[in-house]
């Protein structure tokens, strides 16, 4: 399926209920970061050792952490990082997926054997491990982090990417496209790839859900982004350290990392089954 | 068989080689190294010392010299001295934590089948029911929940509210000496946890993939051949259709033991249990290169095993893939 059809598209996607919730989630993780400084109710770095780990109440609805910050405006700025991190790890490892799964799928022969030989040997690894690695060993920092997830999380795509080509390159249109007198790079980027766009979509969608839950993963960690800066990782971090009194710090940032990656995962879903409604009534 | 099994055995080693050379140049190429952190607490540390530590640690060599030394150290059976100020050596280190992580690992992946294969089965026949609706949204909610939240949670909930169960560590102290049972209940408390949060993530996606396996097969014509010569119910599933829906279970068991031993890291750093992950952070956090050196070759070397089994364990049981010992 292309998505040519656009409106059909966007109807069939609003038609679908867990999608159009997952299309809000998304939307509000968007808007939330753009309005962080107007939505927040506090300062989110303003110490206030007066207030310490006081419970969710009228002054701060969901409490103060231990160095007396409001969780809520803490939330509202980690949202940003949240939704900074999924685009650029995805943006990374879309790109590379890709570059090499077309390049495989397209010339063939050696050149498809090493890219793919380079493929199975990075899925075999355990990649937590991997990233683990690199981030500790250079500096923390949420640039690193979205370019080691990236460059851990491409060969999914790069997979995809390599079967669609494979099943489109032998099309009559692309024959006829070459019968013009078109390269290499125009037949690829004018005639391959925007037919293999819609299911590198769907798992980009998917993909930041991933890259997500790893950031927070790695900020909970302490290897991830750094304190003062909130992320809901990192506020995690203060939730284990407080388990004993304080279970607001652990409660809430654990929520909205939840939310986020539910909705992304089913805004996904939900693109799948409108590019493909076949797909819908057989997996369903 | 055998013919394909050694030969399968032959392509690991390749893999393993390359594994092993990009960790090792990714390593090396972060700025900063050990004697930095070394010589951090002592200001008075001349560069002469310093130049001493790095080749007393055979760090002062060109990058490709050291790879092939410890390449070939390695052939030997031979993992190194760790860094640390125990300077013991990296296996016996990595032997003393293996137990450990592989028992909470294979518990867990009991845990999964045990639990996704029903749930798979039953969501499957029951198409759109209710409780298939209800377990659906579960694997949703599942796949969307950071595995260190749920550690918090439940050793908020059974640790310190309710204070059922330990949150940390492996054992009680003061039990040496105790009866058996007394150390196995006390081992089972400690492991509950750590257990089910690790079970936690692989559930939702297996059982997923148990019912798409189970409504793929329940639409193919020998099971309606099997009902039609009037066999009961129980015996079309339970039977005709399970085999074979069981079968790509198998491939996506392998497939998951990166995940499950990369996820030891979280769930062994939260619980603060002595396992293989709790081992591998803090020497990623101590720069101790032979010992991450050490974790990632037999951690890389367990999932290639992994899938290894289950491809030959997938030919067992799957008639229509015949491996030939000629080629």
């Amino acid at each position: 399926m292309t998505m040519n059809d656009g409106t059909t598209f966007g109807r069939r996607l609003l038609a679908n209920p867990l999608a159009l919730a997952g299309l809000l989630v998304v939307a509000t993780l968007f808007a939330v970061s753009f309005l962080a400084p107007l939505l927040a109710p506090h300062d989110p770095n303003a110490i206030d050792l007066k207030n310490i780990l006081i419970p969710p109440g009228p002054e701060h609805w969901l409490g103060t952490d231990q160095l007396g910050r409001d969780i809520l405006s803490r939330m509202i700025w980690g949202a940003r990082i949240s939704l900074k991190v999924g685009f650029v790890a995805v943006g990374i490892a879309t790109a590379v997926g890709l570059l090499l799964g077309t390049l495989a799928g397209y010339f063939g022969g050696l050149t498809e054997s090493l890219i793919m030989r380079i493929v199975d040997l990075m899925l075999c690894f355990p990649s937590f491990f991997l990233i683990l690695t690199v981030i500790a060993l250079l500096e923390p920092s949420i640039w690193n982090i979205m370019a080691v997830i990236g460059l851990t999380g491409w060969m999914g795509v790069a997979r995809l990417a390599r079967a669609e080509i494979l099943s489109i390159k032998e099309r009559e249109f692309i024959l006829a496209a070459r019968c013009e007198g078109a390269g290499h790079l125009r037949i690829i980027l004018r005639h391959v790839l925007p037919n293999a766009l819609a299911p590198v979509l769907v798992s980009a969608t998917l993909g930041v859900a991933g890259a997500i839950l790893t950031e927070s993963a790695l900020s909970f960690l302490g290897i991830g982004v750094q304190p003062p800066t909130p992320s809901w990782g990192n506020m995690l971090t203060a939730g284990k350290d407080n388990l004993e009194y304080a279970w607001w710090l652990s409660v809430f940032p654990g929520i909205a990392i939840l939310v986020t990656v539910l909705g992304y995962n089913l805004l996904g879903e939900g693109i799948r089954d409108a590019l493909d409604p076949r797909h819908y009534r057989r997996r369903r | 068989m055998l013919g394909y099994i050694s030969r399968r055995l032959a392509m690991m080693l390749p893999m393993l080689l390359g594994i092993t050379l990009i960790s090792f140049t990714v390593m090396n190429l972060a700025p900063g190294e050990p004697i930095d952190l070394m010589t951090s607490m002592n200001p008075k540390a001349t560069a002469e010392a310093r130049e001493r530590l790095r080749a007393r640690y055979g760090l002062d060599q060109p990058l490709p010299v050291r790879y092939v030394k410890w390449l070939g150290r390695v052939v030997r059976l031979d993992l190194g001295r760790s860094f640390s100020q125990d300077n013991r050596p990296v296996w016996d280190k990595i032997r003393e934590r293996i137990p450990i992580t592989l028992a909470i690992n294979a518990l867990s992946l009991l845990l999964i089948l045990a639990l996704a294969i029903p749930i798979g089965i039953y969501s499957a026949v029951r198409q759109h029911s209710f409780v298939d609706r209800v377990l659906t949204v579960f694997v949703f909610v599942g796949f969307a929940t950071p595995t260190f939240w749920l550690a918090l949670l439940l050793m908020i909930l059974f640790g310190v509210h309710l204070g059922w169960l330990p949150i940390s560590g492996l054992q009680s102290p003061g039990l040496a000496g105790a009866g058996f049972w007394t150390i196995f209940v006390d081992r089972a408390r400690h492991l509950l946890l750590p257990v089910l949060v690790s079970a936690f993530g692989g559930l939702a996606g297996i059982s997923r993939y148990m019912r798409s396996n189970m409504l793929e097969v329940i639409r193919q014509d020998y099971i309606i051949t099997a009902r039609a010569k009037g066999l009961p119910e129980r015996t079309v599933i339970g039977k005709h259709a399970l085999r074979n829906a069981l079968m790509p279970i198998i491939t996506i068991l392998g497939f998951s033991l990166p995940g499950l031993i990369g996820g030891s890291v979280i769930f062994e750093t939260i619980f603060a249990i002595p396992g293989m992950g709790q081992l591998f952070y803090g020497a990623v956090m101590a720069r101790d290169y032979p010992l991450i050196m050490g974790v990632l070759l037999i951690g890389a070397a367990l999932t290639l095993l992994g899938n290894l089994l289950a491809d030959i364990s997938y030919a067992l049981v799957d008639p229509r893939i015949r491996v030939h010992d000629h080629e």
